[in-house]
């Protein structure tokens, strides 16, 4: 059913408007003109009632706790006219396309868990999909800024809770029966008399014949049995199975394999390629086709693309950071600082100064990019995980010269994200080789490429100067300087949308979205943060967090050096300086349980942080063991180094749907913080980045696994939602790199700590790009 | 082309394809088998983790060649049928430890978890902390932690 296309007439019943009621909270929604159950419910109304920008004041560093970035992106789906809808059908279960990108986060779980609540209606009864590219949407189709959750809370409850009081009117017929009498449990409506009714029963006696508009009541949160209660996640099954199905997993007709030979350094060109007819006749090679990113080959199975990729002889012209390395980067940097300004405030004030480098780190997921295309003549299909399906959509579109009707983008389950299918790399390449092809591909990066050309993380300085006196933080200042973060992926889209309406004058994009996203949670005095960009031709975009990991990093090292000077204990420091009491709550949780000060032996130590961020905060204890019959374990081809021992992490985020889920994020969060802080960062050398394999990207690995993992999920501190998918990231990689610092008793200031060390690998030639795939697998089968 | 013949999940397959090419673009790109993943085709992520004649390895660095008719290759999807079960032990224990997360990692995880347990097993004792630290299969995710839980769990049902 296609109920989003159906205007709906303004048959208003009486209602009143959704947030003028006192207790009992009405929303307005649609029953939709369908074969079966269909109601639908406005995306945005969840923003209603959200701070009016205008409110915030002008002080910029408190902005956040107002009006952050999270606000913003669900402010922007205000004027949309977009619905979402629920369908119940026949044989009882209820479906759900969701205008949102799951990529392991657990969104599907958990909005089938809204739904179930207010439809009463078993979790296992409820199926969500992902939606295709939705226009009509205007910015409501994009997943990022841990935004996903938020922003559908409440239209998703909306739109049960209508299909709900409509079946109960139907059963109320049938059953012959007061409506006010009926009971509901599971999918089932009884009434008094005994007498019952299955919802698939009345899916269709439910059917709207025109589409009307309609007033429901949400649950009252104290009425809720499904929402805040730990579940599995639906698609567990067919993970652990292996039938979910990914974009390279799909079998669409005649979509060969396809991959493209790429150049030496970072987005170099194609001058010229030597010998196309010979690769062209190589084994179960289809086609070769010089495109703008290199040059793409087809055939049979991606074994015979890279063999074809690596006998392709292409003359490369540079790229757009040829020459660079890190320490050119650095220097540009730093000469682009902006300058700190306080002036000694204290005769007796003492200064903190401290800079912080944060290496270039490589935000690739395990499914590498990719995407199946099917473009014709007057015609475009597309297959691929996107978290930004509209842009990607009107990107494809204009980059075919097709109006972006005759383009469809289907969104498939993707493997993760970490901020890599914000964009849309691989579904517009596929579009561009299909089309130079005349044929369907099914497009991959080899893993090779996928860190060397993929998007990173941009390499970044945070410089910090603080003041104190008479045992008080007087002054905090923060420089961070970065190499430009690429945000095209329609998040620029949404700010010019949105700024007018912020109390950020005229700030650049990315120095808005620095604004959003600061926030402090300590009282650190007369307070500054600045963000400077130089713009360096490097593929970026966001990693798990935008700047939040690196600027908690750089801030909670400052503290520990602060409370040392001060000569005060360094969680009693965050304990005076904490702003919030849900903050507080969190830091006081995991010294609580991680024994904040246990004695520890000599060359173990243990680091605290906080980090508040999308109305939420969460804190991280660890423990680091950096004795050296710890550091010089050895595991072949494996990063050894320092190993967190123990993790204990409180978080608070509000009201958590589901916090099984939420706990699997903090997890997830925490391992990407240890790596970001100990291990996992990339070399630029000429031009070039030398990582090539998950065994020269030190992603956290099970020998560096912390054995003991202790995660604590607050009580409900409010009545929505937070964010929860970037938030650990910057309160872990903070609090091990305090651990560090404790343990080493140097206080590190470049990340990874062991990017300057001797290179843990040899690094594989850039020509050919990738390398050929090892043939002795069957020797270390265990 | 070369003919190739194995049994896969049970069942005797021929394909024809060139010898050089690795198993885990036979199975995927010829046989429309796809719980083995890529994630780097070099074996070190360790996501198309399969078993041949019960052990572990990767499909993406061996040669079809390589591979000899009355070898039993088993992939993800034919892991239950190897006790005979709807799920394997080790699956259940993924369930009830809700281990995945995106879910792309997790057949090779599985498959490696079973073989880890066995290897174990082989020299007389049960899978251990230390064992688990030699895994090699990345997740990004990050579900590492889950991970050892349900294998130390899965371990105790078959």
């Amino acid at each position: 059913m296609d109920g989003h296309n159906r205007l709906p007439q303004e048959q208003d019943e009486a209602a009143p408007h959704p947030h003028a009621g006192v207790g009992r909270r009405r929303f307005l929604g649609y029953l939709l003109a369908a074969p079966t159950l269909a109601v639908a419910a406005q995306l945005g109304e969840a923003a209603a009632g959200t701070a009016p920008a205008h409110a915030a004041p002008a002080s910029l560093p408190e902005l956040t706790k107002l009006f952050d970035f999270n606000d913003m992106l669900t402010d922007a789906a205000l004027p949309t006219s977009g619905f979402i809808t629920i369908e119940v059908h026949a044989d009882g279960t209820a479906s759900f396309a969701l205008p949102r990108a799951e990529v392991g986060q657990g969104i599907t779980t958990s909005t089938a868990m809204l739904i179930a609540e207010e439809l009463d209606l078993p979790l296992e009864k409820i199926r969500v999909t992902l939606a295709d590219a939705r226009p009509e949407l205007l910015f409501n189709q994009l997943t990022g800024g841990s935004n996903a959750t938020i922003s559908t809370y409440t239209p998703v409850r909306v739109a049960a809770a209508i299909a709900r009081k409509r079946l109960l009117e139907t059963a109320a017929e049938v059953l012959d029966a007061e409506m006010s009498t009926l009971t509901v449990k599971a999918g089932v409506v009884t009434a008094p008399n005994g007498r019952s009714a299955t919802y698939g029963s009345l899916a269709e006696k439910a059917a709207a014949l025109k589409t009307v508009r309609v007033a429901a009541d949400l649950k009252p949160r104290s009425a809720f049995s499904v929402i805040g209660t730990p579940r599995n996640r639906i698609d567990a099954l067919a993970s652990v199975t292996g039938r979910k199905k990914f974009a390279m997993d799909l079998q669409v007709p005649g979509a060969f394999p396809a991959m493209v030979c790429r150049p030496p350094t970072v987005n170099g060109t194609v001058r010229s390629v030597q010998n196309l007819d010979a690769v062209r006749a190589m084994p179960g090679v289809t086609d070769v086709a010089v495109i703008s990113t290199g040059v793409a080959v087809r055939a049979r199975t991606f074994g015979q693309c890279i063999d074809a990729v690596r006998a392709l002889k292409v003359a490369w012209g540079p790229g757009t950071a040829e020459g660079e390395s890190d320490e050119t980067v650095l220097r540009e940097l730093k000469a682009a600082e902006v300058p700190l300004a306080v002036p000694p405030l204290h005769v007796l004030a003492k200064t903190v100064e401290a800079t912080f480098t944060f290496h270039f780190a490589s935000n690739s997921a395990l499914e590498p990019n990719c995407a199946v295309a099917d473009v014709r003549q007057d015609r475009a299909e597309i297959w691929a995980s996107l978290k930004s399906p509209i842009v990607a959509k009107e990107k494809i579109a204009a980059k075919l010269g097709l109006p972006p009707g005759a383009v469809t983008v289907h969104v498939t389950e993707g493997g993760g994200s970490f901020g890599r299918k914000l964009f849309f790399d691989a579904a517009l390449e596929a579009a561009e080789i299909s089309r130079a092809m005349g044929k369907p591909v099914k497009l991959m990066w080899h893993r090779t490429d996928e860190f060397r050309q993929g998007r990173t993380h941009p390499m970044a300085t945070s410089r910090i100067r603080a003041t104190h006196a008479l045992g008080k933080v007087l002054t905090y200042e923060q420089r961070h300087t970065s190499v430009s973060t690429d945000f095209g992926h329609g998040l620029g889209e949404i700010i010019t949308a949105s700024a007018a309406k912020l109390p950020v004058g005229d700030l650049a994009f990315s120095e808005t979205i620095f604004t959003l996203t600061q926030q402090t949670p300590y009282d650190l005095g007369l307070h500054t943060q600045f963000l400077n960009e130089v713009d360096k031709g490097f593929n970026t975009g966001s990693m798990r967090g935008i700047y939040s990991p690196n600027v908690r990093c750089a801030q909670e090292l400052v503290l520990d050096r602060l409370a040392d000077e001060m000569g005060k204990d360094r969680l009693g420091l965050r304990r005076q300086l904490i702003k919030d009491d849900r903050a507080r709550a969190v830091l006081d949780k995991v010294a609580e349980r991680g024994g904040w000060g246990r004695e520890l032996p000599s060359g173990m130590a243990q680091g605290i942080a906080v980090h508040p961020e999308y109305h939420g905060v969460v804190a991280v204890l660890a423990e680091i063991d950096c004795r050296p019959q710890t550091t010089g374990r050895h595991v072949p081809d494996a990063c050894t180094g320092p190993r967190v021992t123990r993790v204990v992490c409180a978080v608070d985020v509000g009201l958590a749907i589901n916090p099984k889920g939420l706990e699997a994020q903090m997890m997830g969060g925490i391992m990407d913080g240890i790596a970001l802080t100990l291990t996992s960062g990339l070399h630029l050398k000429d031009g070039a980045f030398l990582e090539g394999s998950w065994d020269n990207y030190f992603y956290t690995r099970q020998w560096n696994t912390p054995p003991e993992l202790d995660i604590v999920v607050m009580p409900p501190s409010s009545e929505k939602p937070g964010g929860a998918g970037e938030l650990a990231v910057g309160a872990a990689s903070a609090a091990v790199a305090c651990a560090y610092g404790a343990a080493t008793g140097t206080m590190p200031t470049t990340f990874p700590v062991n990017h300057s060390g001797p290179l843990g690998f040899e690094p594989l030639p850039t020509v050919p790009p990738i390398p050929q795939s090892p043939a002795d697998g069957l020797d270390r089968a265990y | 082309m070369p003919e190739h013949t194995f049994i896969l999940n049970g069942k005797p397959v021929t394909v024809d394809v060139e010898d050089d090419v690795r198993l885990l673009w036979v199975l995927r790109d010829v046989l429309g088998v796809t719980g083995p993943k890529y994630g780097c085709g070099l074996g070190v992520c360790q996501a198309c983790t399969s078993h041949i004649n019960g052990k572990a390895f990767n499909p993406c660095s061996v040669p079809v060649k390589s591979i000899r008719p009355d070898d039993e290759i088993t992939t993800i999807e034919g892991l239950p049928a190897t006790v005979g079960k709807d799920l394997h032990p080790m699956q259940e224990a993924w369930l009830e430890h809700d281990v995945a997360q995106c879910g792309y990692c997790q057949p090779g995880q599985i498959m490696a978890a079973v073989a880890k347990v066995k290897q174990a097993r082989a020299t007389g004792r049960e899978i251990t902390e230390a064992d688990l630290d030699e895994i090699r299969n990345v997740c990004r995710c990050g579900t590492y932690h889950r991970i050892r839980e349900a294998i130390m769990a899965g371990a105790q049902h078959f």
